[in-house]
């Protein structure tokens, strides 16, 4: 690149030259090199934003992996491409490093966490289920037939999948288990 | 809406720019205030005077929509002459049973209507608290198809009559009196409804929880129905009460419930009361007529897609499986059992109840009581936390080493690394793809759930026992890609339902009673019609599709799938005049075409296709044949829109203003001061703030921010949004900052009868004292999304513990939008000293012993 065309290239001098400063004349070579993180991507799957009930659209960008960006869908009749801060923000809700990936124990009058498995968390849950439906179980309540148990209760949040739900309910009712409740009541 | 649902007001503003008048009614002016026309401040919990006064303008000006009201509403039936209304019993109905605590809803009956069921004397109040409104869902409770009607609408007991006799005090003088809106703020909002509506206009109302949340929350929406039913503005193209619900998926959660009181597609859960078995569950829907005539198909599909091979004739399809209800099991009753000892293991799942919900103390005693918790979220919330870290760790209430609660944490997946749907705030099915698998033992709930159902099958396989019987004929073997999560796609196959064919069914009405079809969510059916996912469908939609010359389509019906049946607006038969034209050019939506035969326009009509208009029901038709081609609402036994319910709720047929459990006026229109049937848990862990007392002066409400999720366990932990918004703060009006002497950014105490709390005082005009009753009175407002820790990066004290649990009799959801409280300058003491400063103001307001029943006079109860 010759000298007076490095310099003509700089955007002050461009700017000078009557280039509209908050436009083009204001973008520079670095700026010109840079792709977005978006134009990267093995994968674009689509999704919905999981905060509020609005529904955005949501375009979910992975590389090796990893979810690299999320945005919001321009084709969505909902959004047509918006995010608000939170669904802006999901990218961060799914790759912070805060994030806990790892179950935790606290037993009984227990002062700090313990880490347990994945496979022995499920069984210690499954006799503790097995073992207090057994302990409160009633067939009768005032001589009216129940067939439940009032000894385990559930609350779910609203972020849960119409899926989850179903086995969720369908789990719950079959184990007699009625004190089923969502943040839809709250 | 512009906060909580930034997005979806995008379609407000739109609707602005091509000259719709914007009107925002709240105690607060927010970003939705500043994108409005107008903003009309109001006090807190005084809804049902401004809707009533809306009512009693359009009825006494005569503005309604006659046509529309006469054929499409039940303004013309004929109520029974026992029937009292408030004005003539001081603020109840007739049939209030002061020993029961509630309604014998008899005289609100039609003339001529079954006599309603009486439950059986010795269930009491229990059976009040399973028989309620919400256990009719979508369906509406059963009454005669018609009744006696008077056209005329001049018959002293035809609803249209009873309705202006009961609004009559509902005045413009009366919302100044009582909501503190001037006359000419509440003429403008009046003026702008009646111009706004009718035949080539309408009006549409948007509400969320700030309507909900009272111990009167169902009668405010019945109060926007009758407005709106009078104006025509229900099942027409920009009409309707449009309820924004707050979570991605709350709507799917009521859809398909992981609530007490309802199975998939608002099926009720049986009580043991009434439902026996299954003749008598039926026994309501026998001979009925509107689509509910068709429930056993609904609930006997449903049977089949749960037990599935054992589910038979001959053994009424398993029906005796499902557990029975006695009384409330919602969350609030929940937290009592855990406190009481009766509940010993808890899910919580994706939720935060030691923030997120009212009277946090008593949620987190219940936690301290339970043997086990399991907790699945993506971070540690305080639900999962309070043992190491609650409050009442530093008042001294508890300690780590003697609360014996086993904790489970499991670490769930997020929404980018499973499928699955979300149902939106539009009941719109939309599919999430899966683009990543979750990271170390982060796993769906999906599989969770799955899989304990797996283990706990292992455990009892051999069981002769009866009670295991439901778990071990379940249906529970799903196809799965990775050997361990079950396909989300075949769970969503069994939801829609399937056929004796094995595939899947296209549309509700293909659903039978004899059990050759399955079904998991009757609703549903259709969202995975011909085999394929309809909710995964992506087809973008910018414009009305035009088809020579007529709108193809009027909504995007290409993107996603909403029930029932890929409808958009609901009950749009009503968008067409009784013969089936629309009811102007400017508000098309369906009509009858009478060369095909065949309503058609641009949506999926809400009736049957072939139904003409001059259809009339023979002699004895039930279900959807005993409805005629005027009935529109076509979910109700008699196809009408109710102005007046005359079943289905438990307190009143009609809505009339109570003032909040907690307030500080009394109730200018009758001796009933606040909803006598509202439910109460009358207990330590829960003292209430008397009415009407000095100690607790100022009205607090409680709301979200765009920057903030809930009790803030999708968002404290992310830096983004916890920069956005770091801290708690309490909005106040420099009226109430220099009465209090505070200055904005000091630290402020809230305190009511549970606790005191601190925040940031927000000085600002958005709050403005309001004069109601004679007097001034100052409005503080608080977001709730803070918690004293978990894995949140910023703390703060939750706002939810400042709230009683006393609930809406009809769906036992909580009053966190009214309620009273003071206000100093400075931080909260610490430790046993602000148990201290708590117990010194409830003395002050109630000199008895807490735990005592309360000790103002209530009025008649
Ligand atoms: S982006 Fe914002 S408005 Fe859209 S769904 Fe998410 S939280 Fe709601």
């Amino acid at each position: 690149m010759g000298v007076a065309k490095w310099i003509g290239a700089w955007p002050v001098v461009r700017q000078l030259a009557g280039e509209d400063p908050r436009r083009e004349g204001a973008r520079s070579r670095r700026t010109e090199e840079i792709r977005p993180r978006t134009g990267e991507a093995d994968e674009v799957v689509r999704s919905v934003c999981p905060y509020c009930a609005v529904g955005c659209g949501q375009l979910v960008y992975v590389k090796d992996g990893a979810v690299t960006q999320i945005e919001g869908d321009p084709d969505s009749p909902v959004s047509r491409g918006r995010l608000c801060p939170k669904g802006a923000a999901s990218k961060q809700l799914v790759t912070h490093p805060g994030r806990r990936t790892e179950v935790l124990y606290r037993r009984p009058y227990g002062t700090e966490w313990e880490r347990l498995g994945l496979d022995e968390a499920m069984d210690m849950i499954a006799d503790r289920v097995v073992r207090t439906r057994a302990e409160t179980w009633q067939d009768e309540d005032e001589g009216r037939k129940v067939r439940r148990t009032l000894g385990i209760a559930s609350l779910g949040g609203a972020t849960l999948d119409n899926e989850e739900n179903y086995l969720m309910k369908k789990f719950y009712s079959a184990a007699g288990i009625v004190q089923v409740e969502n943040q839809a009541r709250i | 809406m512009a906060e909580c649902h930034p997005v979806a007001f995008q379609w407000v503003m739109e609707a602005r720019r091509r000259g719709t008048k914007v009107i925002h009614v709240d105690p607060r002016f927010t970003r939705t205030s500043a994108l409005a026309d107008r903003h009309v401040p109001i006090r807190a919990g005084a809804d049902i005077v401004f809707l009533g006064a809306l009512i009693h303008h359009v009825l006494s000006g005569g503005h309604d929509f006659r046509e529309y009201v006469v054929a499409y509403t039940n303004a013309a039936t004929i109520l029974r002459e026992d029937y009292a209304d408030t004005e003539d019993l001081d603020g109840l109905f007739s049939g209030w049973d002061p020993g029961e605590h509630g309604y014998d809803p008899k005289t609100w009956h039609y003339q001529g209507g079954p006599e309603t069921r009486r439950h059986p004397p010795e269930s009491g109040a229990r059976h009040a608290e399973v028989g309620g409104a919400h256990q009719y869902g979508s369906g509406g409770p059963v009454v005669h198809h018609h009744g006696e009607r008077d056209e005329t609408l001049e018959h002293p007991r035809c609803v249209y009559q009873v309705l202006k006799r009961h609004f009559a005090r509902y005045t413009p003088e009366l919302v100044e009196e009582v909501c503190g809106v001037p006359l000419e703020a509440f003429a403008e909002v009046a003026d702008a409804v009646v111009a706004n509506s009718r035949r080539d206009r309408t009006t549409a109302w948007v509400y969320s929880v700030g309507w909900t949340q009272h111990t009167v929350g169902v009668q405010y929406i019945r109060t926007a129905s009758i407005l709106q039913l009078l104006l025509g503005n229900m099942g027409r193209p920009g009409g309707g009460i449009l309820a924004l619900r707050g979570h991605a998926s709350i709507q799917g959660s009521t859809d398909i419930p992981t609530l007490f009181d309802l199975l998939p597609g608002y099926l009720p859960m049986p009580n043991a009361y009434d439902h026996g078995d299954i003749g008598s569950y039926l026994a309501d829907a026998a001979g009925t007529t509107g689509f509910w005539g068709n429930k056993r198909s609904y609930l006997v599909s449903l049977l089949k897609a749960w037990w599935g091979e054992a589910a038979r004739e001959d053994n009424e399809f398993c029906f005796e499986y499902l557990p029975r209800l006695t009384g409330d099991h919602g969350s609030y009753a929940t937290v009592m059992g855990q406190i009481d000892g009766t509940v010993k293991g808890y899910f919580v799942v994706g939720e935060n109840p030691a923030v997120g919900s009212s009277g946090g103390k008593a949620q987190r005693l219940g936690l301290a009581a339970l043997d086990w918790l399991v907790v699945r979220d993506m971070t540690l919330v305080e639900t999962a936390t309070f043992w190491k870290d609650g409050p009442e760790l530093e008042t001294g209430e508890l300690a780590t080493e003697s609360i014996g609660t086993e904790v489970f944490f499991l670490p769930a997946a997020s929404h980018v690394e499973k499928a699955g749907s979300f149902t939106n705030t539009q009941r719109l099915l939309q599919w999430r793809h899966k683009a990543l698998d979750p990271p170390g033992d982060c796993r769906s709930d999906l599989w969770f759930f799955h899989r304990l159902g797996l283990l706990v099958r292992d455990r009892l396989r051999g069981s002769t026992l009866q009670r295991d019987r439901p778990l071990l004929d379940l249906t529970w073997d799903y196809p799965s890609e990775d050997g361990e999560e079950p396909s989300p796609e075949a769970v969503l196959k069994e939801i829609n339902g399937t056929g004796p064919d094995g595939k899947a069914l296209s549309a509700y009405t293909e659903l039978q009673p004899d059990g050759s079809t399955s079904a998991g969510c009757w609703i549903y059916t259709g969202c995975y019609a011909g085999d394929s996912n309809r909710t995964a469908r992506r087809e973008p939609w910018r414009d009305p599709v035009v088809r020579d010359g007529e709108p193809a389509a009027m909504v995007a019906p290409d993107w996603g799938w909403a029930w029932p049946a890929n409808r958009r607006i609901l009950y749009n038969r009503a968008s067409a005049d009784p013969e089936g034209r629309p009811w102007s050019e400017r508000k098309r939506l369906i009509w009858w075409d009478a060369a095909s035969g065949t309503w058609s326009g641009g949506d999926v009509p809400d009736f049957e296709r072939r139904k003409p208009p001059d259809y009339t029901p023979a002699e004895g038709a039930t279900a959807q044949d005993a409805l005629s081609g005027v009935d529109p609402f076509i979910m109700q036994t008699d196809g009408k829109g109710w102005l007046f319910a005359p079943t289905g709720l438990v307190d009143g047929p009609l809505p009339a203003h109570y003032e909040p459990a907690e307030s500080p006026y009394p109730n200018p229109l009758y001796g009933q001061r606040a909803n006598p049937a509202r439910q109460r848990f009358e207990r330590p862990e829960n003292p209430a703030n008397p009415p009407e007392t000095p100690v607790y002066p100022y009205v607090l409400t409680t709301y979200r921010l765009t920057e903030h999720h809930t009790a803030g366990g999708m968002s404290r932990p992310l830096s983004y949004l916890s920069e956005l918004q770091p801290e708690p703060f309490a909005e106040i009006s420099p009226e109430l900052a220099a009465e209090a002497g505070v200055r904005n950014g000091e630290w402020v105490t809230v305190l009511t009868s549970r606790t005191a709390v601190e925040a940031r005082a927000l000085v600002t005009r958005r709050l403005r004292p309001l004069r109601v009753m004679g007097r001034v009175v100052h409005q503080v407002g608080m977001p709730y999304h803070w918690g004293w820790g978990g894995d949140g990066l910023v703390t703060g004290d939750a706002a939810n513990d400042l709230l009683p649990i006393v609930l809406d009799p009809n769906v036992h959801i909580q009053e966190s939008k009214a309620v009273t409280c003071a206000l100093f300058p400075g931080r909260r003491p610490r430790g046993a000293e602000l148990l201290d400063l708590v117990e010194r103001h409830r003395r002050a307001a109630a000199p008895a012993p807490i735990g005592d029943p309360p000790v103002w006079k209530e009025e008649r109860t």
